[in-house]
């Protein structure tokens, strides 16, 4: 479903109401698993709803599956950059004080 | 013309970049607070009600579904619809702020912002979390319960000052682009402006998606 000059993807209104279904429901379960106690898995389960979400909207609100390679490129990029903002900066503050230094380590 | 909305695009992205790196500061300072004071963390957040949070998430999916109806108008050359969709998001994005503007000033009620007069310990008290003789594994006295809960509450407004910031700057960009619309600027040629703004939005409704879990339902159980 393109229109004939430009070439621009235009989703089915469909897609847009089961998306916002979609996230209605993740919503609720979202709420819903934080008053079961999972231990540790509390927050992992809430982060993996969290980032489900996350994706559906940049998918298909934000037309990202229908986007060229470099924009898709530049939004994995983006999501890289972060990953190396907290996997250094945990590294840091994990190591802290392995050798007799100060700083307090993670618990 | 498809060669400047792909440019378009990307740059929109490349911005977005750097807002998702600026909110990722954020949430790192988040993660190692949340880590050092976790009883803290798990005290506030259980203070905070859930209702508004789930509420505004609600509306501000909501207001996402709007913007990217708005979009598909313009891009189907609905020139009315497109306007009307854009006034539907610029209410419900203003509804959220409103509800925020409400939480907040429960906030202010309970002592519960940053500053001279934070008073967390009376708070948790009343939940009945901290007694003479801490019942569930309490560690903490008054002092230690105002200083960590304050970092947890400062982490609270900031994030969601951001957030909000956000918003009312997406709502100013809104009415612009709503009058651009409903002057007939855009057709399904050229809608540009519509579609960028849309990112924004979409992407300001990703932040709430990670803010709502994190901050309202840290320890519900």
């Amino acid at each position: 479903m393109s229109s004939e000059h430009s070439g621009i993807h235009v989703s089915p209104l469909s897609i847009y109401f089961t998306i916002f279904g979609a996230l209605m429901i993740l919503s609720a379960i979202t709420v819903g698993a934080a008053f079961v106690n999972l231990g540790s898995f509390n927050p992992i389960v809430a982060l993996l709803i969290a980032c489900i979400k996350a994706t559906l909207v940049i998918l298909y609100f934000m037309h990202v599956k229908y986007s060229s390679q470099l924009t898709k490129i530049t939004v994995v990029l983006s999501l890289f950059f972060v990953a190396i903002l907290f996997a250094e900066t945990l590294m840091d503050y994990a190591t802290r004080g392995w050798i007799g230094g100060g700083g307090v380590p993670l618990h | 013309m498809p060669q400047q909305r792909e440019a378009a695009v990307l740059g929109m992205w490349v911005f977005l970049l750097t807002e998702v790196l600026f909110f990722g500061g954020l949430f790192i300072v988040y993660t190692l607070y949340r880590t050092w004071y976790y009883e803290a963390w798990a005290l506030a957040s259980k203070s905070i009600e859930i209702v508004p949070g789930l509420v505004n998430t609600v509306v501000l999916i909501g207001s996402s579904l709007t913007m990217a109806l708005s979009v598909r108008a313009a891009q189907t050359n609905k020139r009315k619809a497109t306007v009307n969709w854009l006034l539907a998001t610029i209410v419900l994005g203003s509804v959220f702020l409103g509800i925020k503007v409400y939480e907040y000033s429960l906030k202010f009620e309970h002592h519960h912002v940053p500053g001279a007069s934070f008073d967390f310990y009376h708070h948790a008290d009343l939940l009945g979390e901290t007694h003479e003789e801490p019942a569930s594994g309490m560690t903490m006295g008054r002092a230690e319960i105002n200083r960590t809960t304050q970092l947890f509450f400062s982490l609270y407004f900031v994030m969601t000052g951001l957030h909000a910031l956000h918003m009312i700057v997406g709502v100013v960009i809104l009415f612009i682009i709503a009058w651009m619309a409903h002057k007939g600027r855009f057709d399904s040629e050229y809608h540009a402006p519509v579609e960028m703004t849309g990112l924004y939005w979409h992407f300001v409704d990703i932040v709430w998606i990670f803010l709502f879990p994190l901050l309202y339902l840290v320890e519900r159980h």
